[in-house]
């Protein structure tokens, strides 16, 4: 790729600066200075946000410049899970699980089926229906809202999370894509040599195919699992009862009661509502990464 | 051969029917209520009464509020979407390089946009710009002793929502650095050898290289931002305030439908919206013969 010998890092790409010379050290160390103070910048807000969960509720403004909690005290998070409006913060968590599951399940395995239809079956109108998906990924979500809303409302389907998941097992356009990029990438010879053996239609998807496009399945079971972890708008709209509030929709409670002595506990759940996704995150990395490259994803 | 060509026609649309019957469900027949509400007054609790045009009339003569939602829109969008590509296209360049740390300073730069979208982050980035929050506390501590009041000025209101924007440029950042990486280093070289400086090479060889990674990045981010809700629901509390000034637009259809039962106005709103989103795709894709530079595939 570039001419660079295999045991040493750098590239030298400038002809002038050679490697192990005093001044290639010094340029090497104002890159490092400048980027990683630039990523504490952009950091310093999450950081200020975790040492503040630490914090006497009094003392979270008037120390707002430090981030070195004086005392440093755990008892935000007790006083967090203990929950609002009646429900201990585990319901909310317990909460979210279920509709991000449902929805996580429904949209990637549907998606998948979608996909191996529109990369490997030749059928009528189909270059018609692939426009179709793409257009409903640039469609504003205005647009749909307010009769989603009225025909979910005529199915008695409010205050439930049937209106949240429902829809997810029918495809979702930046999965199809991505999977069908994936699919298309599997040599024909595969199908061929199984359709030789005798599988059917079905069993070349479930037994080839799907075993192959894991990593596609897995971005966008990540993907899925962020959107539905931090949707607010849905869970604003169909779910009345505080017994039925994913996280999201708990938090904007704690920011609705928002008093001086509340402020260490509301921190501290927001922490807990990162967790999982901070951590999926360094889990899966690899995945996330690909998936953003490959197609645009966000 | 005509059996054959019938049996794999069953076979697509079986594949495919999920997505036949989830766009008709939620896809074609909510448009098209809400093309009919949009041409009538409605509440959800009574039946819809006929109104013609006079939702559109109202918005564009009667509705202030609706100006001004479009103004702190077209603020967000225009000031948000170009300023974040800019700062991921920086930041790509910079970690367009070998070294070690590299994958650590792309993960903490990506971060923020993995979790940018979350109540939480909304939550603390009000305490960040509150009147006591951290930056004031830094400033002070700095010595400038100089309060800047964010949420009581509708202008510094609306660009707290708009660093937001810029500080989820992770996901831009990593499609840049994978486009990067993708141009032959065979390019470069040969410039270097042909005597261009770094700016040279910056704008007549990575740039038109970039630029349909660009492009596709200014289309979706556009349209995304156009429908942003989370922040301003958080951060104002749903109002929108100060005066307004972060009142935007898929917020005020929301305050329409759903605090004041206009269910027609509310519809009539999101079609003018999405010929909004759709003028502008228009525009920027007659544009894109300008600038964007599509290889032919020759190598």
């Amino acid at each position: 790729m570039k001419t660079v010998t295999k045991d040493t890092g750098p590239i030298m790409t400038d002809p002038v600066i050679s490697y192990k010379t005093p001044r290639f050290k010094a340029k090497k160390w104002i890159y490092h200075i400048l980027t990683g103070g630039f990523a504490l910048i952009m950091l310093y807000p999450i950081i200020w946000l975790l040492m503040s969960s630490f914090k006497e509720s009094s003392q979270v403004f008037i120390t707002a410049h430090s981030l070195i909690p004086k005392p440093f005290i755990w008892s935000n998070y007790a006083a967090g899970w203990e929950g609002i409006a009646g429900q201990s913060f585990g319901v909310f968590i317990k909460n979210s699980l279920v509709i991000v599951g449902l929805s996580t399940i429904g949209a990637v395995a549907s998606s998948a089926l979608i996909a191996y239809g529109f990369a490997r079956i030749q059928f009528k109108w189909k270059a018609f229906w692939f426009a179709c998906m793409m257009v409903t990924m640039m469609l504003p979500h205005e647009i749909i809202m307010i009769p989603q809303y009225i025909i979910f409302a005529k199915l008695g389907w409010l205050n439930s999370i049937k209106p949240i998941v429902i829809p997810q097992y029918f495809g979702h356009a930046f999965f199809i894509f991505l999977m069908v990029q994936f699919i298309r990438n599997i040599p024909l010879e595969l199908d061929e040599a199984a359709r030789i053996d005798g599988c059917g239609r079905f069993s070349i998807f479930y037994r080839i195919i799907l075993p192959l496009i894991t990593p596609a399945l897995a971005t966008a079971g990540i993907f899925s699992f962020y959107w539905k972890w931090e949707d607010l708008i849905n869970p604003v709209l169909y779910l009345n009862s505080p017994e039925k509030y994913p996280v999201s929709l708990a938090l904007k409670l704690f920011l609705d009661s928002e008093t001086a002595s509340n402020w260490g506990a509301m921190f501290a759940m927001s922490v807990v509502s990162l967790l999982p996704v901070v951590l999926i995150f360094f889990l899966f990395q690899k995945y996330i990464v690909e998936g953003i490259s490959t197609s645009g994803l966000k | 051969m005509k059996k054959r060509l019938a049996s794999e026609n069953l076979a697509g649309y079986a594949f495919i029917s999920p997505f036949i019957i989830g766009f008709m469900a939620f896809t074609i027949i909510p448009m098209a209520v809400s093309l009919y509400l949009s041409f009538t007054s409605y509440d959800l609790f009574s039946t819809p009464v006929w109104v013609g045009l006079d939702n559109f009339k109202e918005m564009f003569t009667g509705d202030e509020k609706f100006w001004q939602s479009l103004k702190v829109t077209f603020t967000y969008v225009f000031a948000g979407v170009p300023l974040r590509l800019i700062f991921a296209l920086i930041v790509a360049m910079l970690l367009n390089k070998a070294s070690r740390a590299v994958g650590l300073y792309r993960t903490l730069f990506y971060l923020p946009s993995i979790i940018g979208g979350s109540v939480a982050v909304a939550i603390m980035w009000r305490n960040i710009f509150g009147n006591e929050g951290t930056l004031n506390a830094l400033l002070f501590f700095f010595g400038i002793d100089k309060k800047i009041l964010w949420y009581q000025d509708p202008t510094k209101a609306l660009w707290t929502l708009i660093f937001l924007a810029i500080w989820q440029f992770g996901s831009s950042m990593l499609i840049f650095l994978a486009g990067l990486k993708n141009i032959p280093p065979s390019y470069h070289e040969a410039a270097n050898v042909d005597g261009a400086n770094r700016f040279q090479v910056f704008f007549k060889i990575t740039l038109p290289l970039l630029s349909p990674i660009i492009f596709f990045n200014l289309v979706m981010q556009t349209i995304s931002a156009f429908m942003t809700f989370t922040p301003a629901y958080i951060i104002t509390k749903g109002e929108g305030g100060p005066l307004d000034g972060t009142l935007l637009y898929s917020l005020y259809i929301f305050q329409k439908a759903f605090n004041f039962f206009q269910m027609g106005y509310a519809s009539a709103m999101a079609w003018v919206l999405l010929v909004i989103v759709g003028i502008l795709t228009l525009i920027l894709f007659k544009t894109s013969k300008f600038w964007v530079h599509y290889e032919s595939k020759e190598d």
